[in-house]
């Protein structure tokens, strides 16, 4: 581990598990990195901790370079903190100034019960995903790429909305809860290629039936998640959710 | 896939299409207001006003729309009731630190606060005007022999605290216009690059132009701008 030269002040939300309650503990850290990234420095923390016999702190992560959106820290009132387009994992301690205090939160949302301190249940999305994020095709051989053509704006906007990686900032960032940028992104995406369109009627009013069903909130179109998402996507998609979802209503 | 979808206007979308159209509405009767009460500015004495007033009083379409206008301001009261509410509960235990300016306007997120202030103002509003034109009579009649609500406007006015409360209530609704009209277009899908500065430019000024509007009538009749 490289010796750094800052201190920093965490107050980091603790949580023994779903059941009870939790509050901020503070922690000082001396000698981080500037070049560590913001998981790194909880591993600092973490290893603290466990010399000292206390409890590590339990936060998600996976792939640490910023594609599976396990990481999911609510940083100084900001999903994955003060950069925009990035995740938790790929923000840098060269970000904050030395002496800095820094609040740490896990997402906060009822369809996102907290599981342990920073670790919050997001399989609600996994339910919104199996009610119709998916198109049906038997496999095969694979086709030609050219036996189906696609116009390359809708490919990209396409390829655009399929960058999400579910890791629910727009929903920790909204304050409604809305979860409807990434059910828009899923939706979008299949809505846009030739391959979605045998289930889009009923994708389009299934997914939002389960993103209903599950407890997130009202979208009221303030743009904040546009502004959170490590990943860009674009409130666009939210308005073609609208129209997918008016139009099954009216088919059917 | 099996089709699951619950009543369209219980889903999310169709409660928040239910306030973009009533929304909408209720802006297309900011319109006709702000339109007929600027005839106060031909400073005639108020006697196009009245005809104006006259008009709007006694045209029986016009009494009709009343209630159609009733009916959408209190369904998109409710419906804004009802989200508040349900968006509350999605997040039972709050941020103890969230930066909500980081990544949105001020008065997207307060227009449930904006909208209650303008429900204040609404009820203020009513009293001094409709409940008089419509229930317990208006002060006599103009040279033309119309029912002179001019005449109220000019008491009404001549407060100065009042004339605060309506200033208020008019940048109230400056910036509930100011998210809400966008907002309303976006809801409905349209959203396009192609078009998205047009609705924001057309939303902006709208809402600047007619508070302005609004705001201008008090305050010229308490400065004496308008006799
Ligand atoms: S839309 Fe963006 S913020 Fe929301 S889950 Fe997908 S990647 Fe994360
Ligand atoms: S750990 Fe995978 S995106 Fe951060």
């Amino acid at each position: 581990m490289s010796s750094g030269n800052m201190k920093i002040t965490l107050k980091v939300w603790r949580q023994r598990n779903a059941k009870t309650n939790g509050q901020l503990a503070t922690y000082q850290l001396n000698d981080i990195s500037p070049d560590m990234s913001f998981l790194e420095m909880f591993d600092v923390l973490n290893e603290q901790l466990i010399v000292k016999g206390e409890d590590p702190v339990a936060f998600d992560h996976d792939c640490r370079e910023g594609i599976c959106g396990a990481c999911s820290m609510f940083i100084n009132g900001r999903p994955h903190g003060p950069k925009n387009k990035v995740t938790t994992c790929q923000l840098h301690m060269r970000s904050f100034k030395d002496g800095d205090t820094i609040v740490v939160e896990p997402w906060r949302a009822a369809a996102f019960p907290v599981i342990k301190d920073l670790t919050v249940d997001r399989s609600a999305f996994d339910r919104i995903i199996a009610k119709g994020g998916y198109i049906s095709v038997n496999t095969g051989n694979a086709q030609d790429a050219n036996s189906l053509p696609i116009p390359k704006v809708d490919a990209d906007k396409a390829f655009e909305a399929a960058a999400c990686i579910g890791c629910g900032a727009c929903v920790a960032t909204c304050k409604n809860s809305s979860a409807m940028l990434f059910v828009s992104a899923k939706i979008s995406q299949l809505a846009l290629l030739p391959q979605g369109q045998v289930e889009r009627v009923a994708r389009a009013k299934n997914m939002v039936a389960q993103m209903d069903a599950e407890g997130f909130g009202n979208c009221t179109n303030t743009g904040a998640c546009e502004v959170e998402c490590p990943k860009g996507i674009s409130l666009e998609n939210i308005a073609r959710m609208n129209r997918e979802f008016y139009v099954a209503n009216l088919k059917d | 896939m099996s089709n699951t979808s619950k009543n369209f206007l219980q889903s999310s979308i169709g409660k928040k299409l239910v306030m973009g159209l009533t929304g909408l509405f209720l802006i297309s009767f900011l319109v006709v207001h702000c339109f007929l009460n600027a005839f106060i500015f031909f400073n005639d004495g108020g006697l196009m006003f009245n005809v104006g007033a006259m008009f709007m009083a006694k045209n029986p379409l016009i009494r009709a729309m009343e209630y159609v206008l009733f009916i959408g301001l209190i369904w998109h009261m409710v419906q804004a009731l009802i989200l508040t509410i349900e968006n509350n509960k999605a997040r039972p235990i709050n941020y103890a630190y969230h930066n909500g300016s980081a990544n949105s306007k001020w008065y997207s997120r307060s227009m449930g606060i904006l909208g209650t202030l303008l429900l204040l103002f609404l009820i203020v509003h009513l009293a001094h005007f409709w409940v008089k034109s419509r229930f317990t009579g208006l002060p006599g009649e103009d040279a033309n022999g119309n029912e002179n609500l001019y005449a109220v406007m000019q008491q009404v006015f001549a407060i100065w605290w009042v004339v605060v409360i309506y200033v208020t209530g008019c940048i109230s609704l400056a910036y509930h216009l100011l998210h809400g009209f966008p907002s309303a277009f976006q809801t409905m899908g349209w959203n396009h690059p192609k078009y998205n500065p047009l609705i924001l430019k057309v939303g902006t000024a709208f809402s600047i132009i007619v508070p302005l509007i609004f705001a201008l009538m008090p305050i010229a009749m308490f400065a004496g701008w308008v006799k």
